[in-house]
């Protein structure tokens, strides 16, 4: 009898103990984890796609110049696009692919539009892009696929799976962001747009280097052809773009090897670097940061011109009118404006935007 | 596999699983193809050299062996027939055969080690002669790379031929389990240098799964970690930063790069064994213990009796006695004492032995100048203490300090402090720039410096050092309490909650302050070069 409760005092011992400690590991986990509330707000914005009602017509994908060339808001009012921008900073191809295999898994659009900067990489470029793109995603086969396909050297699946292990130095780095956001972040995205509304105009923007082979590597073209190949079987439209960035630089040769694969596989493709005018982009006042992005007249812009191409060229219909998507963009609409009132609020006191 | 990495603890867990899984008459098997696993990561070409060891040693010793046991058959069948001074005579043609054989195994062991270890540093020296001679002739350096352990293993077994050959135990037969002598994993990288009879019995026999001993070596394991990430790691790049810049780092610099290596080489070496002897300890097998707190040692020759224990004792066995003993050495004694008097004359072959014991010692840490300064100096200071024995004790009996608190204070702080200065040696470029930086403690000296920020300019932050200083008291803190016997013997005995608070405190230490991951370089540990 007394054998017996001991043992079983020692089983509700070490049953405690492992709740204890996950539980410790856990919170530990989650105060070191980078909050990204402010600063750099990029390696938030992944996370936020699993919060929306996954029933969109056009999900962009891609890096910095989709997330903040183009507006959904404006998408959703005049063309009553439901879209999603699911971008994050210099997202690699093959990070594109499979947000794209994960996003088929939610839902199918309509449309995917990719943005092919990235065709410019064929190798894992950087940890902390790569932290910011990944961390976010909810864990699932694709999540594991982009982590073995975007590790540099210095990396390891293990920190993935317990980011703990990458972030333990931040202890001494802590503030009061970390524990203000511990259970609950606020959204830096509306619809994944990342919202700029200064203005630093581009002046004397420098041309490309010159490189030493401009050829799109293999790796690059491989995981487009998975796009296309997945797009096909999930019977999604899948539409080039080339955002109408200035900096950086996109070559003629890239240019011509872009155009060469739409055509090859039946895709449009779209160069907005060519359509400058055509949107009616200005460069002088379309811009924050020198014509690496737009701001927010540049996007809207974008958004007026683009929507007209998705709803003539792909044949999106006009979905305003039902009820659910409007009160839902309605909401969004006020803390787009809300946002825009706050950031020109900051501009007008002299104080950065971000 | 580094110690510290993912992939050796991954490689740890499997051992561990099937190691109590497997039938135990297999746990020994298992452990060499472990080994063999571990050993392999550090290079596949690595194993031709610790193979080379092992078949070399086995042949030959079991030549030895068989040597001895005709020897003493023979002489149990003839024990009537033949004299004394007969057997005598017999046995000395026995041990001639026998010592051709050691001596066979103890060139080729050696041998390779020298040549891996100690060709280019030759090399190094015969250009520089051939510059001072003005020749513009230079001899090209090998391309070798210096296996991992490889001083380790060759030693551990070159003392296992030895001790077979004077009779201390009989040869092993099975060629597996000398192997797994040979290469047990977890010291393959650092040591400890095992005795055979020392680690045999435990290494071979079935180990049943024990939580108590388990808990005890992971409890050993996760000390070492904290030894090694949280302070030999951390205080690394402070040590690189001030010896890597002699131009800036001078003077006080030098001194506070010296203490920093000081603990930096403490945590980094002691806390290697503990994963070692931990490891071990969780298999059931038990690994002799390399360090006894060397740092609360009160003089020198006291220090090496608790540092690296065994590497020092390998020496003393096998090379101090056998030169003090050997014939020259006794010629040499016989003639000092009645040339130069008794009490100076029979000083003379200590002298000698001890000389040849810390050349060698210097030169197995490494192929440098350095090495060889720092264990001639080591000598000399031991030598130098030991003379001055008698007047010491004068002094101790005229002021009354020896035994009191103070003074015991005093000689534990005097030795570090030496044990550090010696230590310089293993810092810097060569043997003339560690002179000049240790003479500029004395010309440059300005603790000012200290004091104005640039301690933040040596890759720490404020949080690292508060760290660092966490981990000394820890680290003084635990070496108190070991001298009044296990520790972990004493937290065993405490309740539950409090154990769980201890062992879980010091691994979320481990995993915080640890530095590992992105943003650090996995270093190795020091004595792994070795």
């Amino acid at each position: 009898m007394e054998r017996k409760k001991s043992k079983k005092k020692t089983a509700v011992c070490v049953l405690l103990s492992v709740v204890i400690i996950l539980v410790v590991l856990y919170l530990l986990q989650r105060l070191l984890m980078p909050k990204y509330m402010s600063g750099v707000l990029e390696g938030a914005m992944v996370s936020e796609y699993y919060d929306e009602e996954k029933d969109h017509d056009v999900i962009f994908i891609g890096d910095c110049e989709l997330y903040e060339n183009i507006s959904p808001v404006v998408l959703w009012e005049e063309y009553g696009i439901n879209s999603y921008i699911r971008g994050t900073a210099q997202q690699l191809i093959w990070q594109s692919y499979y947000l794209m295999e994960e996003t088929f898994t939610y839902e199918k659009p309509d449309v995917v539009v990719f943005n092919v900067l990235s065709m410019q990489y064929n190798e894992p470029q950087r940890e902390t892009y790569n932290r910011m793109t990944l961390d976010g995603m909810k864990w699932s086969k694709s999540k594991i696929g982009s982590i073995n396909a975007s590790m540099t050297e210095e990396e390891n699946f293990l920190d993935y799976v317990f980011p703990l292990l990458r972030y333990h130095s931040r202890w001494s780095e802590l503030t009061g962001e970390d524990f203000q956001y511990f259970w609950n972040r606020e959204k830096v995205t509306h619809n994944g747009y990342y919202m700029r509304v200064d203005v630093l105009p581009a002046e004397n923007v420098p041309d490309g280097r010159v490189l030493a082979d401009y050829q799109f590597g293999d790796n690059a073209y491989y995981y487009l052809d998975k796009m296309v190949e997945l797009c096909e079987e999930n019977d999604v439209e899948l539409v080039l773009v080339k955002a109408p960035s200035l900096v950086p630089y996109w070559y003629d040769e890239w240019e011509a090897q872009m155009e060469d694969y739409a055509k090859e596989h039946d895709l449009k493709y779209y160069n907005f670097l060519e359509l400058i005018d055509e949107v009616g982009l200005d460069f002088n006042t379309d811009t924050y940061d020198a014509g690496l992005h737009l701001n927010l007249s540049g996007a809207e812009k974008m958004a007026h011109y683009f929507g007209r191409v998705l709803a003539e060229d792909c044949g999106l219909e006009n979905r305003r009118g039902e009820e659910d998507l409007e009160r839902a963009w309605e909401k969004k609409r006020q803390a787009y404006d809300a946002e825009i009132a706050r950031q020109q609020e900051a501009l007008a006191a002299g104080e950065p935007v971000k | 596999m580094l110690f510290t990495s993912y992939e050796f603890i991954l490689f740890l867990l499997i051992v561990f699983i099937l190691y109590y899984v497997v039938p135990k008459k297999l746990q020994w098997p298992l452990l060499l193809v472990a080994s063999y696993v571990f050993y392999f990561f550090s290079g596949p070409e690595n194993l031709l050299y610790i193979l080379f060891t092992t078949v070399s040693t086995y042949l030959i010793v079991g030549r030895i062996q068989k040597s001895k046991d005709i020897q003493e058959a023979y002489l149990k069948e003839h024990k009537k027939e033949m004299s004394r001074e007969e057997r005598k005579a017999y046995k000395e043609v026995g041990k001639k055969k026998q010592w051709k054989w050691l001596l066979l195994v103890l060139i080729l062991n050696i041998g390779m080690l020298a040549v891996i270890k100690y060709t280019n540093f030759t090399i190094h020296n015969i250009n520089g002669v051939l510059e001072l001679f003005g020749s513009d002739q230079q001899l090209s350096f090998l391309d070798i790379a210096l296996p991992m352990g490889i001083s380790f293993y060759v030693f551990q077994t070159m003392g296992y031929a030895i001790d077979v050959y004077r009779g201390k135990y009989r040869a092993e037969n099975n060629p597996f389990k000398l192997a797994l002598f040979v290469s047990f994993f977890p010291q393959l990288i650092q040591g400890p240098i095992s005795r055979f009879d020392d680690l045999a019995k435990s290494l071979y026999e079935p180990h049943r799964f024990d939580s108590r001993t388990v808990a005890f070596g992971l409890q050993r394991i996760l000390w070492g970690f904290f030894k090694k990430l949280v302070i030999a790691d951390r205080l690394l790049v402070a040590v690189n930063t001030i010896i890597g810049d002699t131009e800036t780092y001078r003077g006080a610099w030098v001194f506070v790069g010296m203490m920093f290596y000081a603990l930096e080489l403490y945590a980094d070496f002691t806390g290697g064994i503990d994963i070692t002897i931990g490891v071990a300890e969780a298999l059931g097998i038990k690994v002799t213990e390399n360090f006894i707190r060397p740092y609360f040692s009160k003089n020198i020759k006291e220090y090496w009796n608790r540092w690296h224990i065994t590497m020092g004792s390998w020496f003393t066995d096998y090379i101090f006695y056998p030169i003090s003993v050997c014939q020259p050495m006794l010629k040499l004694s016989r003639f000092s004492r009645k040339h130069l008097g008794e009490k100076v004359g029979k000083r003379i072959t200590v002298w000698l032995s001890c000389f040849v014991v810390w050349f060698a010692t210097g030169i197995w840490h490494g192929a440098s100048w350095n090495f060889i300064v720092w264990g001639l100096a080591n000598c000399f200071v031991i030598l130098v203490s030991q003379e001055l024995e008698p007047l010491y004790r004068k002094f101790h009996s005229r002021f009354h300090v020896d035994g009191t608190f103070g003074w015991r204070l005093f000689s534990v702080a005097r030795t570090v402090l030496l044990m550090s200065c010696l230590r310089t040696f293993d810092c810097y470029r060569d043997v003339p720039l560690t002179f000049r930086m240790f003479g500029t403690m004395f010309t440059d000296f300005n603790w000012g410096e200290l004091f104005n920020g640039s301690l933040m300019g040596l890759g720490m932050t404020l949080a690292d050092y508060g760290v660092v200083i966490v981990g000394f008291f820890l680290l003084l803190g635990v070496s108190l309490a070991q001298r009044k016997g296990s520790v972990r013997e004493r937290i065993a005995a405490r309740p539950y909650p409090l154990r769980f608070v201890i062992w879980f405190g010091l691994f979320l230490l481990v995993i915080l302050w640890g530095t590992y991951g992105i943003g650090y370089d996995a270093s190795q540990f020091i004595y792994n070069q070795f």
